[in-house]
């Protein structure tokens, strides 16, 4: 009845002679959480830029929200963009706004929201991402490694997005912090219905989040199922990613943070 | 759940004590009707009654544009859908935060008077501290001939002055044949051809050539030392130096500004001469001055402590740039705002700079080779 969120027809994407994909095919349903694992250099954020938009495959469809991701006016195209929220790995926040104006600064931009309904809309988004009101006024470089992810996570909520792409929302955090920026997605997934794409290494993450998970290996979409099918597939990749001593202590521990 | 882009536009029915809500109460959906909803809930607002089970979605906006009508409590008696509920009750729950006031006083003025004059004075402070850490250094150096950054040095002459050659030599001649032809003019006039040797040679060897060169220097170099050590603050490439016991000042610094002290007299001299070729192709177009002549009357026209005075300032300009260049580099807070704010500051200071101490210049050396 609905059509998928993110639906990705036949992806190639080549940098010179170097192809990275080679005929992706992948459909997201709403309300799924997919994590895109895959080994460095596979591909992963170059395929979540292309899913927003960042890049342009060399071949094939990117469909968001059942509509090819260039199609219509101008005015279409960016009502589309709001659709969705990014978070980048490196959070990159604004540096010169603090940390209120940041997720406002979306909001302003639609320009029809009075400066109440904004500061409203900004502090509840600090609230959920669980800041401090006194947070607010605090730049961007006054900031700890997992504040910004926070921050940047508000922000990326900011115009109630039915989409949420997070690039490596764990990296650089310490296990504690990641574990509790893993239950505020969790939580917030759960409470806004989000449907969720996140690119990871971390498996703790991945078991913890995933409804589904994507392997991305041999320049293709290798398999897309739940963490326990795609254990008992036989793959090399498969192997070493998720098999090892060390992956399943993490696959264990992910999956207690349920 | 709806199709992907699909909405259903928010509805209001009123009808004096009850209000339903249908269709989607979402950022997206109310953005384009926001204006007439805000109307209508204002007049609903004192509603005892709310049907909200018709709705089809709402999201966090719209259960605060509720939440706001409601002023902030919930209406007697409420219809509402379980998913519905657990939207309006996290939006009662964390919001009502209170805006940050902001801290405002009838002193700020004064305060902000204040900030100018310390700002001022910490410029003044850190100018003179980078000074005295590259004396120091300098003189660390003296006797470590082993730890001289010659490469960097090296790199910065080829940048700062091989590359500035062909602009330089460009505005210079220009400069000279638009000065040559303006002169001309006038000493045709009065017959005084012959002077045109003494009005080019003399200002633009003393005067024009260091100012120019200085001019363009402090906004191609100047702006990019700048800005280098601006990104390097703000990719924090400088501490990494420092975590490695590298002094920012002597591989940094110091090379910038032996550099330019090397570079702008020879780009002074480079530019001159570039100009008065100018000057002198004009000057044979205009009043028949000959090469050869023109060539033969500059050294009388020109006593060589001019020669001295343009190098002299272009040492001293050079250094002026490099350090104020760096001065501002060091200064830049990591962020994009911060970056180019004291990059338009480190040129515009530079060139002021240049112009004051130039005035110092002409006021020392007023005696001095001048013919009278």
């Amino acid at each position: 009845m609905s059509a998928p969120v993110i639906e990705l027809v036949g992806i190639v994407t080549r940098f010179g002679r170097t192809v990275v994909h080679d005929g992706i095919e992948l459909a997201i349903e709403p309300g799924e959480v997919i994590s895109l694992v895959g080994g460095s250099g596979s591909g992963k954020t170059t395929l979540l830029r292309e899913i927003v938009g960042l890049l342009t495959p060399t071949a094939g469809q990117v469909r968001l929200f059942g509509e090819d991701l260039h199609a219509g006016s101008r005015a279409e195209q960016a009502r589309r963009r709001r659709r969705y929220g990014m978070l980048f790995q490196q959070g990159a926040l604004f540096s010169a706004f603090n940390v209120f104006d940041n997720v406002a600064f979306p909001l302003r931009e639609l320009g029809c929201l009075s400066a109440r309904e904004v500061h409203d809309a900004v502090m509840l988004k600090l609230a959920m991402v669980e800041l401090q009101p006194e947070h607010a006024l605090l730049m961007p470089a006054e900031l700890s490694g997992g504040m910004i992810k926070r921050v940047a996570l508000a922000r990326a909520l900011a115009l109630e997005p039915e989409l949420l792409l997070l690039d490596e929302p764990t990296a650089g955090l310490d296990p504690d912090r990641s574990a509790a920026f893993v239950r505020l997605i969790q939580d917030l997934q759960q409470q806004l219905g989000l449907t969720v794409v996140l690119v990871t290494h971390d498996l703790d993450t991945l078991a913890a989040l995933s409804s589904r998970v994507a392997v991305l290996a041999e320049r293709r979409i290798l398999v897309c199922d739940t963490l326990d099918r795609i254990m008992t597939v036989e793959h090399p990749f498969i192997d070493r990613f998720f098999r090892s001593e060390r992956s399943q202590r993490a696959l264990a521990r992910g999956l207690e943070t349920l | 759940m709806t199709d992907g882009d699909s909405i259903r536009l928010p509805q209001l029915l009123n009808d004096g004590g009850a209000v339903a809500l249908t269709g989607d109460w979402t950022l997206r959906s109310l953005q384009p009707v926001l204006k007439q909803m805000r109307r209508q809930l204002a007049d609903a607002s004192g509603a005892a009654h709310w049907d909200l089970t018709r709705i089809g979605r709402l999201d966090n906006f719209g259960a605060q544009l509720l939440w706001r009508y409601w002023r902030a409590e919930r209406p007697e008696r409420l219809d509402v859908s379980e998913a519905i509920d657990r939207t309006l009750s996290r939006v009662a729950a964390l919001g009502g935060v209170e805006p940050t006031p902001r801290r405002g006083s009838l002193l700020d003025p004064i305060a902000a008077i204040g900030a100018v004059g310390i700002g001022l004075a910490r410029h003044v402070i850190e100018f003179i501290a980078l000074l005295g850490q590259l004396a120091i250094d300098f003189g660390y150096l003296l006797f470590r001939p082993g730890l001289w950054p010659l490469r960097e040095i090296s790199a910065n002459l080829y940048k700062t002055g091989v590359r500035a050659m062909p602009v330089t030599a460009l505005v210079g001649f220009l400069i000279g044949v638009v000065l040559s032809y303006l002169s001309a003019l006038q000493l045709k006039a009065f017959g005084a051809d012959i002077f045109i040797v003494n009005i080019l040679g003399l200002g633009i060897i003393r005067e024009l050539g260091p100012v120019l060169v200085s001019v363009l220097v402090a906004g191609r170099s100047g702006s990019a030392m700048t800005a280098q050590l601006g990104v390097m603050r703000v990719t924090e490439e400088i501490d990494a130096l420092a975590t490695m016991g590298i002094s920012r000042y002597i591989r940094l610094v110091m090379p910038k500004v032996i550099a330019l002290c090397i570079a702008m007299p020879l780009l002074v001299l480079w530019a001159s001469a570039v100009a008065i070729l100018g000057g002198m192709v004009s000057a044979y177009l205009q009043l028949d001055i000959g090469f050869l002549f023109f060539l033969q009357a500059l050294p009388q026209a020109v006593p060589l402590p001019n020669l001295y005075i343009a190098i002299g300032k272009g040492v001293v300009f050079g250094m002026m740039i490099a350090l104020v260049a760096c001065h501002f580099g060091l200064r830049v807070k990591p962020n994009t705002e911060s970056l180019s704010a004291n990059t338009t500051a480190s040129v515009v200071s530079a060139i002021t700079m240049v112009i004051l101490v130039d005035a110092v210049f002409a006021i020392a050396t007023r005696g001095i080779g001048v013919p009278i």
